[in-house]
């Protein structure tokens, strides 16, 4: 049987699976609890069948699946390696409270794969090796480059996993009920069990199935509710009409007495809690609780329009001067930190062949754009129906989702003025991700698509963790192990510590995810920026100019990672400052910088052996007539290379 | 490639290298000036009913991007035939 029809079959069943449940529900009256069990037990199940199916030992499966993986599918596997718990489950919200300026996610998360597109993906797949330090350990002869990059792998890598399994445990708490730490393992066990029995071979299939979760959960709560209000299941089309809506009706609750009054008394307790940070005598405890209740009054005093007779609200505003800076430099490092990442950069060795590549960027970034081209609109009709179906209403008669939602502990609604009517103000929001995890109940939809929607983000967050977890175990296992320390090990060997590697780094992760440590968030955001810096400059001058050599590669690794993390630290934690730069656009420095540097040290120091700039000459035409399978550490690479 | 000249090759690298700079250009125009600098000018105009600049930084320019790799793939993989390149694997 051919794969689309493969997963033809999965997809269709999948959609009666939920349609059944969907029946028990309304006609049979299956419990929620129920609901959530069967979704999570299905999905999971589903991802253990196929990492049982397509287990395997062979060393070109393990790395880079047999280099068989056709580029549609390629493309499905990179968008759910891709959509982290944060596209899936944040985006929408956070675009939503910041508008405008939260565009630079959309946009730098797309944008980057037209430079992964035409700098990197088609040459590094001709290249033909296992791991992305494999590549910088060949063209920039030795292991010197090659551990830099396992240092830079994993620590691009590390943090953002662990965002990933504290998202995982965050869903199954969530929606199961389940104890935090309980659904971080439970979760794990659906991660391990593909990769360590069938490495990137297991990894790709599964990612297409959750790719197929993913999409279908996150486009039917809101082509619903698009079909709903405007009888058009095209959110991208209608959504125009909503801004303007919103914008009308931002100036309107500006300008309502009510909603004045409200905001006069959050202001008034704003003030009162500084005026007690600022007296003084009290313990720690007592001015966190203080702050934390001084940031939500404010956040609650402030008008949702700029100005009362503002023709346009901030929602639309574009930013000015360092706003504008901060917004072109920060779409600037999430671009090149996407055309960076190596978990993704591996997925183009797994394409069959060159031209392959290149159609599989593309069908990458067509797949990843369903969901982000629906964020923004997802994020106006969050806002839309907040407006038009909350506010205003008795808060004696609350609409249904409010009272469902309010245990989460995502939102909260306080009659602060005590008139007994919602105001704007009155809606206290404490995570932005309700938008996405609540759309399905907002748009009268019955439970069943509130467990798809858990299915898909668990389908996210697990698929990234996937490919994320592979890549640290092989940096770990293949790089360091096999090609810095032993490279005499037997096959079995290899594998073996692979396999044990991937377990530990899962339990690691999961250990450092229960502490429930706020940094991990932003942690991930630096991902992108130290991803940027590091490997960005060595791959592309590595691909594209003969000359760049090994002291280099080596010191402009070096100099951009480090310029990027003393900026981060500096900024975030010692008041540091260049242009009233933000902390997650650090690359905006260190990049450039490490490009510089390249050169200059490139040109002070010999020219690389005539070996490499020959293999990097014939990088730019795709080989004709020669089998590209293989170990491709076999073939004609310099001595020393491993 | 043993079957390519030298000039071959040239011609070759020269239509790669023309490509990806005029992608890379409508990229940067798209995505710095278009959904960036020029947003505010471009909001006075109406797309849809989207102001135009913030049409174009949230929808327009995912599409463009979308669209820019396709023919990036579709003219490299018919250059490659063009001159007999064909990938067995």
């Amino acid at each position: 049987m051919s794969l689309a029809k493969i997963f033809g079959f999965y997809t269709i069943g999948f959609l009666g699976v939920t349609i059944l449940i969907g029946i028990a529900e309304i006609f049979f009256g299956l419990p929620n609890a129920w609901i959530g069990w069967i979704f999570m037990g299905l999905s999971l199940g589903i991802y253990i069948v196929i990492g049982i199916i397509t287990r395997t030992s062979n060393p070109d499966q393990y790395y880079v699946a047999g280099r068989g993986v056709p580029p549609v599918f390629n493309g499905m596997a990179t968008g759910s390696d891709w959509m982290s718990a944060a596209s899936f489950i944040s985006m929408a919200g956070a675009l939503s409270a910041q508008g405008f300026a939260g565009l630079a996610y959309v946009m730098g998360w797309t944008g980057g794969y037209l430079l992964l597109a035409v700098f990197l993906g088609p040459y590094l797949r001709q290249f033909g090796a296992y791991t992305i330090p494999d590549f910088l350990g060949a063209r920039y002869g030795g292991n010197f480059a090659r551990v830099i990059g396992v240092i830079a792998a994993i620590a691009c890598s590390f943090t953002y996993l662990i965002a990933q399994v504290t998202g995982v445990g965050l869903i199954v708490s969530r929606f199961i009920g389940l104890d935090f730490n309980i659904g971080v393992f439970v979760g794990l066990v659906g991660v391990l069990f593909c990769s360590v029995l069938g490495g990137m071979k297991s990894v790709t299939w599964t990612q297409v199935a959750q790719y197929i979760i993913l999409i279908v959960s996150y486009l039917v709560p809101v082509v619903y509710l698009s079909f709903q209000l405007f009888s058009i299941p095209v959110p991208e089309l209608v959504y125009g009409r909503v801004l303007q809506a919103n914008n009308t009706k931002a100036i309107e609750i500006t300008r309502d007495a009510k909603e004045k009054e409200t905001r006069a008394l959050w202001k008034k307790e704003a003030d009162e809690a500084n005026a007690k940070i600022k007296a003084g005598g009290l313990d720690d405890a007592e001015v966190e609780k203080l702050r934390a209740t001084a940031r939500i009054a404010t956040q609650q005093a402030t008008a949702p329009a700029a100005s009362d007779d503002a023709t346009v609200g901030r929602y639309l505003t574009v930013p000015t001067g360092v706003g504008m800076w901060n917004f072109l430099a920060l779409t600037f490092c999430l671009m090149v930190g996407t055309a960076g990442l190596p978990h993704i950069l591996t997925r183009y060795y797994t394409t069959p062949s060159v031209k392959a590549a290149r159609t599989s960027v593309a069908w990458s970034l067509f797949f990843i754009f369903l969901l982000y081209f629906t964020a923004p609109a997802y994020a106006a009709f969050a806002r839309f129906v907040i407006y038009a179906r909350l506010v205003g209403t008795q808060i004696a008669e609350l609409p249904r989702w409010i009272t469902l939602w309010a245990p989460a502990g995502l939102f909260e609604v306080v009659d602060k003025n005590r008139d007994g009517i919602v105001q704007w103000a009155d809606f206290v929001v404490k995570s932005t991700d309700f938008v996405v995890l609540s759309m399905p109940e907002v748009a009268g939809l019955p439970f069943v698509i509130t467990g798809l929607v858990m299915a898909g983000g668990l389908a996210a967050a697990l698929s990234t963790a996937d490919g994320l977890l592979l890549t640290i175990a092989n940096a770990f296992s293949h790089d360091l192990y096999y090609n810095v320390l032993d490279p005499k090990a037997s096959l079995t060997k290899r594998l073996t510590i692979t396999k044990v590697l991937l377990v530990v780094t899962a339990l690691v992760a999961a250990w450092v995810a229960t502490f429930r440590v706020a940094i991990i968030v932003e942690l991930v955001a630096w991902a992108f920026s130290l991803a940027g810096a590091s490997f960005f400059p060595a791959l592309v001058m590595g691909i594209w100019w003969r000359r760049a050599n090994k002291a280099g590669a080596c010191v402009g690794m070096i100099v951009g990672l480090a310029i990027t993390a003393y900026y981060m630290i500096g900024s975030r934690f010692f008041g540091v400052s260049w242009f009233g730069t933000a902390t997650i656009a650090s690359a905006v420095f260190g990049l450039p910088a490490g490009f510089l540097t390249i050169w200059l040290v490139s040109l002070l120091t010999e020219a690389p052996p005539k070996q490499v700039q020959d293999l990097v000459a014939s990088v730019r035409y795709p080989k004709t007539g020669q089998a590209v399978t293989g170990d491709p550490l076999g073939r004609d690479l310099p001595a020393g290379a491993h | 490639m043993a079957d390519l000249t030298d000039a071959q090759k040239q011609a070759y690298w020269r239509y790669n290298i023309t490509l990806t700079t005029i992608l890379l250009i409508i990229w940067f125009v798209v995505t710095y000036l278009v959904s960036g600098l020029w947003a505010g000018w471009l909001n006075q105009f109406s797309f849809l009913g989207f102001p135009l600049g913030y049409y174009m930084a949230a929808q327009g320019s995912l599409a463009i991007f979308v669209i820019e790799i396709a023919v990036y793939a579709y003219l490299m993989n018919k250059l490659d035939l063009k001159y007999g390149i064909r990938e067995e694997g």
